[in-house]
């Protein structure tokens, strides 16, 4: 492919090349500064999860489901921790040889010892593996919980924590290991997802969507008042996921070094573009400018980034996230009211188109011509037809995936409370206990 | 006796309390509550999703007063309720058969 020189290919992720470590990253050591930095970027992730995305979803929701939705991001995070040090690492970076799958080499991280360690984009420049396990790790343990943003306040404890352990092992694990490990299908496509496009967003937008479908609308959907009940805390999480973003794209790059200084930027410029655009759609459709608004351009637009943040310049980012936040615009406030699914915190509509539209316009923005680092060999409408097919693997992979996962939890524990305990309130029906007392 | 009762717009509370305070009222409860009248309610939109919201946030505030005073506090609260837009509230009158203060067990005129 011609992208081949461009050194983003190795998009956001350890270099496993057929299978093993290279040598070299055996002898070398790591830097300090580049093993520090990746602490603290593994650190930014974990914030975006607890409680960066549980307040921005529990904001959303009514009073009565806060609790549940606090609790469901919380307990996906532990859950998804121990399955990625048990098996999970293995699965996605394992060192098989497949496309599609890691093996079973690093089961309970065999292996891996304080000297171990994972190679970056620069020969000869390594992190500790513990410190690119941990960083993965919170990857697989965001991702779930992405998810249940779509079905929230009307979905069984039991049944969310059974579909994310089904979910990560069939569909989060192959699909990381396709799009970022040496030998996966997509990585080897030329397919460039700086720091989890297709893996974290487009997967999990797709879930979601498959998930609001087979569980069904909340009751009163469309008849009672379902507004958020605390815009306050939305805005409060949704500016915590902005600054964690930062870690998680930054932190991509694996080094601390310029190319982690192009990911910073292009956070902070596609982000502000995707703000004034889904605020300037709504002041022109609606003649006013809501806070949710600039909430909902700000995830549209780091959503849109996560792909290109490692390879398109700060003003194509700019574009990108004025074009994907009002695409996401068009697909929350008009597409979703048509087809009437009821995606509770819009996970489809800012997740997974923001991933799609982010992931293609990776194929656009890159082109030295629009600011971005490929070079003159680099050729628009080939890298997009690349990014279309890594995103249509991953629509297909994880929406016949989370079709038969969903079934399957629904014959085990089932997907839904009774009508009861939904008109209650998840807090007090899953979990005994209130948000508030008055 | 007369109990008052009058629902008003919650940012009139406290020009309610200084009108009752200078007649010589010595006390009112207040109460935060919601409804609607003529003022029906307004939109709002999430994400394209519209809630009419019916019920507007009120402050109801609830005094005990002679009856010889009455016409005055009636007075009183009207005028520093009022801004003049729909939505300024109403005056209910009640007769007040009996009031005791619970401390010293007085009665009536003498528990206002």
């Amino acid at each position: 492919m011609i992208i081949r020189n461009l050194r983003s290919i190795i998009a956001g992720s350890v270099v496993f090349a057929a299978g093993t470590v290279p040598a070299f990253a055996q002898d070398a050591v790591p830097d300090k500064g580049d093993t520090a930095f990746m602490m603290l970027a593994t650190i930014l992730v974990l914030l975006m999860i607890i409680p960066g995305l549980a307040l921005f979803y529990g904001g959303l929701m009514r009073a009565k489901n806060m609790l549940s939705v606090l609790m469901q991001c919380t307990m996906i995070a532990a859950v998804v921790m121990i399955i990625w040090v048990t098996y999970g690492y293995s699965f996605a970076f394992g060192g098989s040889t497949s496309a599609f799958f890691g093996g079973f080499g690093k089961l309970f991280l065999v292996g891996v010892t304080a000297d171990s360690t994972a190679a970056t984009f620069t020969d000869g420049v390594v992190i500790p593996e513990f410190v690119f396990i941990c960083f993965q790790m919170t990857f697989a343990a965001i991702t779930p919980a992405l998810i249940v943003g779509a079905f929230a306040e009307r979905v069984k404890f039991s049944a969310v924590m059974l579909f994310t352990v089904l979910w990560v092992t069939a569909v989060y694990f192959p699909v990381a290991h396709m799009v970022w490990d040496g030998a996966g299908l997509i990585f080897n496509m030329g397919a460039l997802d700086f720091a989890g496009g297709t893996v974290v967003h487009i997967n999990a937008g797709v879930a979601g969507f498959v998930g609001c479908i087979m569980i069904g609308k909340r009751n009163g959907y469309g008849r009672d008042m379902l507004a958020p009940h605390s815009m306050t805390l939305t805005l409060v999480g949704a500016a915590m996921l902005w600054v964690g973003w930062f870690g998680f794209n930054a932190g991509s790059n694996l080094e601390a070094n310029g190319g982690a200084g192009l990911a910073m930027i292009n956070t902070f410029t596609a982000t502000a573009g995707a703000i004034v655009g889904w605020s300037a759609v709504e002041a022109i459709t609606r003649g006013k400018a809501s806070m949710l608004g600039a909430a909902s351009g700000m995830i549209a637009g780091l959503v849109a980034v996560t792909p290109a943040a490692g390879s398109v310049g700060p003003v194509g980012a700019i574009v990108l996230g004025l074009i994907a936040s009002v695409i996401c615009y068009y697909f929350v406030s008009v597409v979703k009211i048509r087809f009437g699914y009821d995606d509770s915190a819009d996970v489809f509509g800012i997740h997974g188109i923001g991933g799609i539209v982010g992931a293609v316009g990776t194929g656009i923005f890159t082109s030295g011509s629009l600011g971005g680092i490929g070079d003159a060999e680099f050729s628009i409408v080939a890298q997009t037809w690349i990014q279309i097919q890594a995103v249509l693997i991953t629509i297909v992979w994880c929406g016949v995936g989370s079709v038969i996962l969903f079934k399957v939890t629904d014959l085990i524990v089932g997907l839904r409370p009774s009508k009861e305990d939904e008109q209650m309130g998840l807090d007090l029906a899953s979990h005994g206990e209130a948000a508030y007392h008055s | 006796m007369k109990f008052i009762s009058a629902i008003i717009k919650p940012h009139k509370l406290d020009e309610v309390r200084e009108a009752l305070t200078t007649l010589g009222v010595h006390g009112l409860t207040a109460t935060e509550v919601k409804g609607y009248g003529r003022q029906k309610g307004h939109t709002e939109i999430y994400r394209g999703a519209e809630y009419l919201v019916s019920f507007l946030p009120k402050i109801k505030i609830e005094v005990a007063v002679s009856s010889e005073t009455a016409d005055a506090v009636i007075e009183a609260i009207t005028n520093a309720a009022r801004t003049g837009q729909i939505g300024d509230g109403k005056i209910f009158v009640f007769a007040l058969e009996q009031a005791v203060r619970i401390r010293t067990g007085e009665t009536d005129q003498d528990a206002l």
